[in-house]
């Protein structure tokens, strides 16, 4: 069975998927990110799909389960490079991969991913705020 | 390229295990290409082919596929025939219902295949099998 390589690039997890998988192979790549993730403790992961010229349910499906697991692990998701063909086609089958995040390219979806922790790291600093105002008051 | 592939004959292909999955949806693809179907059509008719043929090993214990040209006089198209000798499907329009299913998936593959193909033929019987068969035509 093929594996998928995963590459770490500063605080993210690159996956570039570059062959037809089977879903063997996809479900290896799930298992395979979960203890990358943990093991480098990546708060981003990055699924370049470019290369794919199909996504049925089944890879569909690996890719929510992915970002699902990721989120749990503390890391963002984002799904990049899937070609118009495979938008489309994702669609008629009635696959909506609700909860992933896309972006065109790597480029983006690291710029989504900083954006992303930018936001949550605001987050806490504001619930920090109002904890003191809450104590002082 | 030379693919290897005389497309005079239909090409028939076990699927016996996960790898089987993916030489359908090669197989498929050469002929889609070769009948000039669109980039778009290509990608819907090897979808559809992918959750088929996972539907054949999954569901039906493993079964055949054959791929051929379809010729109607006006238009070409690709033709895909999956059988297996498997269980069969009890209740065919709960199968084809969006979201059902039996084996842990999405419920999305033997609906979501009916809406990526031109046609889409399906026999089946209890305890017999399931034959299905698909057209894409070219536009």
């Amino acid at each position: 069975m093929e594996r998928v390589p995963i590459l770490k690039i500063g605080d993210i997890l690159l996956v570039s998927i570059q062959t037809d998988m089977s879903d063997q192979t996809a479900v290896q790549l799930q298992e395979d990110l979960a203890e990358r993730i943990v093991a480098t403790g990546c708060h981003g992961v990055i699924i370049d799909i470019t290369a794919l010229d199909i996504v049925d349910s089944f890879v569909g499906r690996m890719l929510s389960t992915i970002a699902s697991i990721s989120k749990v692990l503390d890391a963002e998701t984002v799904v990049v490079g899937m070609r118009p063909a495979v938008a489309i086609t994702l669609v008629e089958l009635g696959l909506s991969l609700n909860g992933i995040r896309t972006a065109l390219n790597v480029e983006r979806g690291m710029e989504l991913i900083a954006a992303a922790r930018a936001d949550e790291h605001d987050l806490a600093f504001d619930d920090q705020a109002d904890a003191d105002t809450t104590a002082s008051s | 390229m030379t693919t290897g592939v005389d497309l005079g004959q239909p090409q028939a292909q076990a699927i016996r295990s996960d790898e089987d999955v993916v030489r359908v949806r090669q197989l498929v693809r050469t002929v889609a290409v070769a009948v000039k179907l669109s980039l778009v059509d290509q990608t819907k008719v090897v979808t559809a082919a992918s959750e088929l043929a996972r539907n054949t090993l999954v569901y039906g214990g493993g079964g055949t596929v054959e791929v051929s040209t379809a010729d109607n006089g006006r238009r070409k198209g690709v033709r895909i025939v999956f059988a297996d000798t498997g269980p069969g499907i009890a209740d065919l329009d709960l199968a084809l219902t969006d979201g059902y299913t039996t084996g842990g998936g999405l419920g999305l593959g033997l609906s979501g295949a009916r809406r990526l193909v031109d046609e889409f033929d399906i026999r089946t019987a209890v305890g017999e099998g399931t034959r299905i068969t698909v057209t894409k035509w070219s536009r």
